[in-house]
Parts: structure tokens; sequence; C-alpha cells
């Protein structure tokens, strides 16, 4: 027989220390994903304990159960609909007051609800004493002590919660909160109107439904209307007197005043539950505060820690992201070593190697990049760079938190784009992802290198920054733009907490760190493995040709006429020399062939195809081709050029200059590519990344369309604009 | 007086929250109702936000939305006394 099941749910505030429990309750035992329909992150495990199959939720941190924020409605809506056996409440103690707002919500629901008491030890230290005997009779829950991390309390927890999930008897009558008599009575008079009113069985309690029809909770409300039926209007009636009765007399909304009654209720219990010592330890997160957010030292810190996270991840992870390149190198030429020539080990040496290996090599750097921000987010020191940036961010009408995403994306957008999940506002994680393509990332460096470095030798940095420049001010004016249209009136109150400094848990953050770099090599290869096969397939088919002259033969020749010339020199310099020449020839046919083919292929077709839409950009087919293959990763417009201009050698930027400046490209065509670069649609796995974490394709292709075309009208307005001045033409 | 116009370091009493929908309902639900003392801790190098202690614990709140909520200045001998006492239950 399989053990009884229980499901137990997880609430609490943000930084109640919610997350470490959850850790250390589940451990390795986790899966994340996302609530349906929305990109809060969904986390449960499922462990065996007494006896019992324990499957575990963690529901967002709220504060409150107000369905404002997606959060909310999502930790609310699984009370409500999902019924856990148990909820637990996770209640930081040295928070009591405002901890208790939410815990007031969860008792004015009718679920089984347990309370656990999180860092008591550490609000004893700062003089708060809670006489948790009294706070559990007056709210009539059970209370269990926990210290998150210091692994305590949990056992004690899962036990109560399973007493409490086995235990029959109903929910006590004495547990709402008791508001003020002109609200009760407003209260218990709507609720008998619904009693009788409605003939289907409301789905909630119904005291609850008539507190939340009075607080004008849409939900709730369309939920009841949609079952009143045909007594739709009296129903709405009805609601609309209720509220009136409290207007009338409170001269203000019932949800405020039922917020206010709330927190009145509460104070009094805290009055009766918790006593301060008057002498106080001496604060050490105030302390620490004092420097980092100081008004002289607060931003010179802050951009030590920006610039040390950004040294880790790119400079330090480039050790290791070597490594990997070399593997995936190492592997691709044992199989090209090993397997016979055939149109199977192409697909697989550079369709499938090639591009996916393109992306793994990012790993370390992501890996990297996400213990920082674990860092940062677990010290609490993230919430303090919002407080910093807010008020620049809020010019371009986003959040302070907006900014370290958009600061990622100059390294690498795939993470950057996954860091938004730190914002909390729906419409604000929706901007900072179309906006932060735009911050030009290390992948496009190398096309600013070489071309940059090809026409304007002496002036290339200038160029290049003048590139970063352009991009941030298109990201700002783009912010401000959909913020003022699509995305109007959405922006997010800032009220935030600042929560109190803590020594991060290792455990928390490999956790936190695994499960980022999981799902970027879970979904970033699927999507990746297929988008590269298409690129390759693009490049290599047509397989059979017609080239311009008899390729194969001109190198059979010169492989006939090397050994006749060896015989003719006895002079082994002499012929040493000769071999190298005529390896040296059939490579540079060799060349003009891949050229050829890939002029050939698929893509080349469409390169020329669409040259048109290009030239008034001042951009040629092979240009065109080279920004179509860009799309897999930014950089294979750099090797594609040097295929197309037939350069010479592997890895010879110096022949790719020298092709580049003899293929009729003017430095003002140079310019005109690189401001594509900077903006045309993002490279596959941000595109994959933003699919992912906005959960549209909708909003996915607004992107890439957005970005495309504001990449062609820029480029068009430079060239043809340079054009007319007759600048570097 | 608004909560706006508190410098650093004082201490004020909540009278009234103004403004409308979502924001004014998301102020009153982190504890900042009537009667409510909040200190007012200090302001980013920016000038905004600002920072502040309620209930014990700290908020930060654009200059734009503590320009909402109406408060009357208490006067203390020292701010640091009126932070020590932040804990105590603050009820109208």
């Amino acid at each position: 027989m399989s053990p009884r099941t229980l499901t137990i749910a997880l609430a609490g505030n943000p930084n109640s220390g919610k997350t470490t429990i959850f850790n250390n309750l589940t451990g390795a035992h986790q899966k994340v994903g996302n609530w349906s329909g929305v990109t809060v992150e969904k986390k449960e495990g499922v462990i065996q304990r007494h006896g019992y199959e324990l499957k575990i939720i963690d529901l967002p941190g709220t504060y409150s159960l107000t369905p404002f924020s997606i959060e909310e409605i999502v930790a609310r809506n699984f009370i409500l609909e999902e019924h856990p056996d148990v909820v637990i409440d996770i209640i930081d103690a040295s928070n009591l007051e405002r901890s208790l707002y939410l815990a007031t919500q969860l008792r004015e629901i009718d679920c089984k609800v347990l309370f656990a008491l999180n860092m008591a030890d550490m609000a004893q230290s700062r003089g708060i004493k809670i006489h948790t005997e009294t706070l559990s009779d007056l709210l009539d829950v059970p209370i269990v002590f926990t210290v998150g991390n210091k692994n305590e309390g949990m056992d004690a927890l899962l036990k109560k919660a399973i007493e409490l999930a086995e235990k029959t008897h109903h929910i006590p009558e004495g547990r709402k909160v008791r508001y003020s008599q002109d609200i009760e009575y407003a209260v218990s008079g709507l609720q008998a109107f619904l009693q009788k009113g409605i003939s289907g069985e409301l789905p909630y309690s119904d005291r609850w439904t008539a507190i939340k029809l009075i607080e004008d909770d849409k939900l709730v409300r369309d939920r009841v209307l949609t079952l009143a039926g045909d007594s739709r209007q009296a129903v709405q009636d009805e609601i609309q007197v209720a509220r009136q009765y409290i207007i009338d007399r409170f001269a203000d909304d019932p949800e405020i005043i039922m917020t206010d009654e709330r927190y009145g209720f509460i104070a009094g219990i805290v009055k009766e539950t918790v006593t301060t010592s008057a002498r106080q330890r001496v604060d050490i997160s105030r302390n620490i505060d004092r420097v980092l957010t100081n008004r002289f030292v607060g931003f010179p810190i802050f951009v030590f820690f920006i610039w040390a996270m950004f040294q880790l991840t790119f400079t330090v992870g480039e050790i290791p992201k070597a490594w990997i390149q070399s593997a995936v190198s190492g592997l691709s030429s044992a199989l090209e070593l090993h397997l016979s020539e055939s149109l199977f080990k192409d697909l697989l040496l550079n369709g499938v190697i090639a591009g996916v290996g393109s992306v793994v090599v990012f790993l370390p750097n992501i890996l990297i990049l996400f213990f920082c921000i674990s860092l940062f987010e677990d010290t609490g020191y993230m919430a303090r760079t919002a407080f910093l940036m807010d008020k620049i961010m809020h010019m371009i009408g986003l959040h302070g938190k907006s900014f370290i995403p958009m600061l990622m994306g100059f390294g690498c957008n795939v993470p950057a784009i996954m860091a938004t999940r730190t914002l909390e506002s729906e419409k604000d994680r929706i901007l900072t992802i179309l906006i932060t393509p735009f911050m030009s990332c290390s992948a496009r460096l190398p096309i600013y290198i070489v071309l940059a470095g090809t026409f304007f030798a002496g002036r290339a940095g200038t160029v290049i920054f003048s590139l970063y420049l352009t991009g941030i001010v298109l990201s700002i004016i783009t912010g401000r733009m959909l913020r003022s249209t699509l995305l109007k009136g959405m922006d997010a109150p800032f009220v935030m907490e600042l929560p109190p400094y803590r020594v991060p848990m290792a455990k928390s953050v490999m956790i936190h760190m695994w499960e980022r770099s999981k799902m970027f090599l879970k979904k970033m290869g699927n999507i990746i493995l297929i988008g590269s096969v298409i690129i390759w397939a693009l490049s290599a088919f047509p397989q059979n040709i017609t080239y311009s002259k008899d390729f194969t033969l001109e190198i059979e020749k010169l492989q006939q006429k090397g050994p006749k010339d060896k015989q003719a020199s006895a002079d082994p310099a002499a012929r040493n020399t000769l071999e190298k020449e005529t390896a040296a020839s059939i490579e540079a046919i060799k060349r003009i062939m891949k050229a050829e083919k890939i002029e050939n292929s698929y893509m080349g077709r469409m390169g020329k195809m669409i040259e048109p839409v290009f030239s008034p950009l001042g951009i040629d087919w092979r240009g065109s081709v080279a920004l179509l293959s860009g799309f897999v990763a930014k950089e294979i417009v750099v090797s594609t050029m040097g295929i197309l201009y037939a350069a010479e050698g592997d890895n010879a930027s110096e022949a790719l200059r020298t092709a580049l400046l003899s293929s009729g490209m003017t430095p003002l065509s140079a310019i005109s590519m690189l401001v594509f670069v900077l903006l045309y649609l993002p490279c596959l796995a941000t595109m994959a990344a933003i699919r992912r974490e906005l959960r549209s394709w909708k909003w996915m292709l607004f992107s890439i369309g957005y970005s495309t075309s504001l990449a062609w009208v820029m480029a068009f307005l430079v060239f043809q604009g340079g054009k007319l001045l007759h600048l570097g033409v | 007086m608004l909560l706006s116009d508190i410098k650093e370091g004082q201490t004020a009493r909540i009278l009234r929250v103004g403004g409308s929908g979502a924001l004014r309902r998301r102020i009153f639900e982190m504890g900042i109702v009537k009667g409510t003392k909040v200190y007012v801790d200090k302001y980013a190098p920016l000038k905004d936000p600002l920072e502040i202690i309620v209930m014990g614990y700290h908020l930060s709140l654009r200059v734009e939305e503590a320009s909402q909520v109406t408060v009357e200045p208490i006067q203390t001998d020292d701010g640091q006394q009126t932070a020590d006492n932040r804990h105590l239950p603050s009820t109208a």
C-alpha cells in the first residue's frame, strides 16, 4: 500500500526565511517549474516522512493575499482552489507585526494553518520576547519554533503539520478577525443575503466571500456573479449597499478600512504577546547599511561590487570556458578523424557540435554570474542596489531592480534576461527583457573589433564606445516609449522592504545556482540544437551545386603536378618549398570552393534574395548572409564573413581585413553594418530566453520585429545620411 | 505635513494616506496605517527614494509615494532613541 499523500503549502513574506526552510525540508528533491500561465517560479518537493508522502509547495513570497500582483494571485488561488492539507505560514519573529498581516488573512480563509515562528533567536537578541503560548491561544493557531538557517525545528514542523492534517474537527469559530460593529453589520448582512440569494454552492466560506466582496475583490466578485446567474443584478446591488454602508460611516474605501482594522487587531495581539526590552544590542545590519548606502561611498562601493562581479564572470570565467572550448574542439577533431566523410558527419560536426558547443561554453560564465546574483540576493544587497539606482531607472520608467539585469546584458543577454526574475512586477519584467538586447553583449564585440579595426584603425575605440552608447540611449528611448504606449500606466509602486543583511547559506546559494544552470542547459539546449541544425541545413544544402570552375580537377592537377616537380628538383629544400606551395594552392582553391558552396546554398540564396533589403544600408549579399548566420550566435557573423570573403587561414583576422578592404565596403557601410549588428534580432539563445521568461511567443516576436526594424531604420539613417553628407564614402 | 518633508533622523506619526488604487492599498498593507510611528532613516544618495523604519522593519519608498502620506512630526530629544523604541507596538 502506498503511503498517504499530504500536500503542505509554505506561505510567508518575502525574506521571512521561507526558501531556506523549503530547502531544508526538501533538500535535493525539488522540482522547479512555473505556475501555469504565469512567470512566477513554482517550487515543489516530495519527501517521505513519518510514513507519509509529503508534497511540499513553496508558494511565492507575499505580504498579503490581495490579488494585486501575480504572486499574490498564485498563492491565494493555490490555497483556495487546490485545498492543500495544511498551510504553514513562515513568520519572521523579528518582524512579527507586519508578518501577522498575511497570517490574519490566512486565518480568515478556512484552511488548516500552522505558524512557523522563524528566527526567534535573532529576535531575542534584538530584545524582542514573544510569548508564544499567548499568541497561539489568541490566534487559535498552533505555533512551532524554527531556526531556518540552523536547520532547527524542521522535524517538529512536519510532525505538527501531519498532526494538523489528520485532525478532523472543524476550524474553530473564534478564529476570525473581529471588525468593528459597523463592518460586522455589513458583513453579516451580505453573508445572510448570499446564503439565501444564491442558489448554487459558494466556492468559499460565506463570511470570507462576504468580506472579499465588500473589499471589492475582482476575482471573488466575478466568481460570485457568474454563480448568481439571473440574480446577478440583485447581488451586485446588495454588494453596493454593503459597501456604501461602510463608506457612509467611515468616509473612506471599505478595503482601506478593513486593512486598517486588521492592523488594529494585530496591534492588540502584539501588545499582549510581545515584550521589548529597552536595551538593545547594536544593530549590525543597520551599521552595514550606513556604509553601503552612504551618500558618498555608497555608489563607489556599488560600482566596485559590479566590477568584481564582471571580473569574476567574464575574466575568471574565461578559464573554465577555455577548457570546455578545447573539450568541444577536441571532440570535434576526434570525430573528424574517426568518421568517414558523409552528410551525417557534416551535420554532427558543423551543425550539432558547433551549434550546441557555442552555447555550452557559456556555462561557466552563467554559473559564476548566478553565484554572484545569489550572493547579492541572499545577503540582502540586491534590495540596496535597487535603492541606490531607482532614481536613475525610474527615469526610463523602470524599477531600480531592473539595473542589474540590464547591466549583465553587456556580458551576455541570456543570463541577463534570466535575471529579470528578481523583478516582482510583470510589466517591469517585460520592459526590462525587451530593452536588454540593446545592451551590447560580449558576443558582438568580435564583430566590432573586425569591422571598426579594419575601417577606423586609429579611432576604433571611439567607434566601439559610441556603439555601446547608442545601445544605451536607444534602450532608454525604447523604455520611455513602451511605458507610454504598450505598457502604459503600469508603473509599479516602489514600496520595497530593505531586509536585514544576512550571512548567505552555502546550501541555498548552491541550490539557486544549480537550478538556473540546469534550466539554461536543458531549455537552451533544446532550442539551440534545433536552431543550429536548421542553420546548418540551410548552409549545407543543396549538396550538388555547380561550381564556376571544376575545382576538383584543378586540385587533382596540382596533386599530380607535385610529384613530377619533386622528381625534377633534386634539392630537398627546394622540394620542400614546392610542396608547401602546392598545399597552399590547394588550400586556396578549397576556400574558394567553400565560399561558392555557401553562396549557392539556401542560406546564400536567401542572402541574395534579401540583398535588396540590405542594399539601402550599404550591405552586400555577403554581409546579408553573415547577418543571417549571426542568428545562431552573433560571433558567427565574423566566421561567416571569413568564409564568404574567402579569407586565408582559420584565424586570420589580418587576412579578413585585407579581404574586406578590397571588397568594396566603405567606412560608411561598415558603420551601417555595425549599427545593424548592435541592434538587430537577438541571437537564438536570447530569443529562447525571452520566450521562456515571458512565456509568450507574442512578446518574443515583438522583440524580434521591433529590434530588427529599429536596426534597419537606424542603419538606413546612418548610411543614407552619411552619403548625403559625403562622409566616409 | 507630508512624509516627504520629514528630515533624516526624524520621527512622525501617520495621519492619512492619500493616493488611490493599488499603490494606496499596498502602502497600507506594508503597515503604514493611521497612528503608526515612522522614523525616516535616510535618503538615497540621489535623494530618492527614502528609507523609513516602520513596525520595526526597513521600508523604502519613492519621494513621490511618500508625498501621498500626511504625517505629524513627533518631537524627540534625539532621533536615535526613537529608532530604538521602534519595536513598540503602535496603536492609534
